[in-house]
């Protein structure tokens, strides 16, 4: 029998507790480092997390479009590559001013 | 292996390592056209940017060090992870019978053309501006 192959299938929670710790990952990345562009890193990260689970439904869940998630995920790419070069363009400007891209030592608006 | 490379090049690497096992796993789900596109801009164009902007900053720490909320965001984490897997689990997810696989370039590209068009055209003028907005960000005068 192919019975255990069967067992050891990828199923739907499998693929979405990945993408909830990438997230969480992700997560943790963008509050806890020092570094801007760690900071930009992490945030890349929740958005891989995001598009996963959006992968993820657009295979598994019944629907009478079944790639509005696929091109959602696309979307969410797109957005993803805009902001990094815009954020990855602001990092380089602050360096310049300041020498550094440290987001501790970033407190020109602190009140 | 992002959180704890001590060298924030290294932990940039580790990133696109990750981001491929993604495009991996997109290939498992039967998204062919999503796993190629994160290979082209994610592996490749964001790692680029991402390695520019390290090497673009020499003077910065390289040590990919911690903030003081170390200890909160990990406990955020945390939270976030029990509680969406408590929810994962607990869901009862109408899940469909998997298909075969089929390619999904020329049927995501009917859907881009006729009802996504202007969600289309707006990522269009958006990537426009963003990349007039970096132009401007970084030039020296």
């Amino acid at each position: 029998m192919v019975e255990p192959l069967l067992a050891a299938r990828v199923e739907l929670e499998h693929v979405l507790i990945v993408g909830v710790i990438l997230f969480a990952i992700g997560l943790y990345v963008a509050l806890a480092k020092r570094n801007a562009v760690a900071v930009l890193m992490g945030i890349e990260l929740m958005l891989n997390a995001v598009n996963l689970t959006l992968i993820a439904f657009a295979r598994f869940i019944q629907s009478p479009r079944p790639l509005d998630g696929h091109v959602f995920a696309i979307f969410v790419i797109t957005v993803a590559a805009a902001e990094a070069a815009v954020a990855l363009a602001l990092a380089v400007a602050i360096y310049r001013y300041r020498e550094t891209i440290d987001v501790d030592r970033i407190n020109l608006l602190r009140w | 292996m992002v959180i704890v490379a001590r060298n924030l090049l290294h932990a940039v690497l580790f990133l696109i390592l990750s981001f491929v096992g993604i495009a991996g796993l997109y290939v498992t789900l039967s998204a062919d056209f999503v796993a190629v596109t994160q290979v082209l801009i994610y592996a490749g164009a964001i790692a680029v940017l991402m390695i520019f902007a390290v090497m673009l900053t020499p003077l910065s720490s390289r040590d990919n060090a911690g903030n003081y909320l170390q200890a909160p965001a990990l406990a955020l984490s945390g939270l976030v992870v029990a509680v969406f897997t408590f929810v994962i689990l607990e869901t009862d997810w109408r899940e469909a019978g998997r298909g075969p696989f089929e390619g999904t370039a020329s049927a995501i590209g009917e859907a881009l053309t006729s009802p996504f068009v202007l969600p289309f055209e707006i990522a269009a003028v958006l990537l426009t501006a963003a990349m007039i907005g970096a132009i401007v960000l970084v030039r020296e005068d």
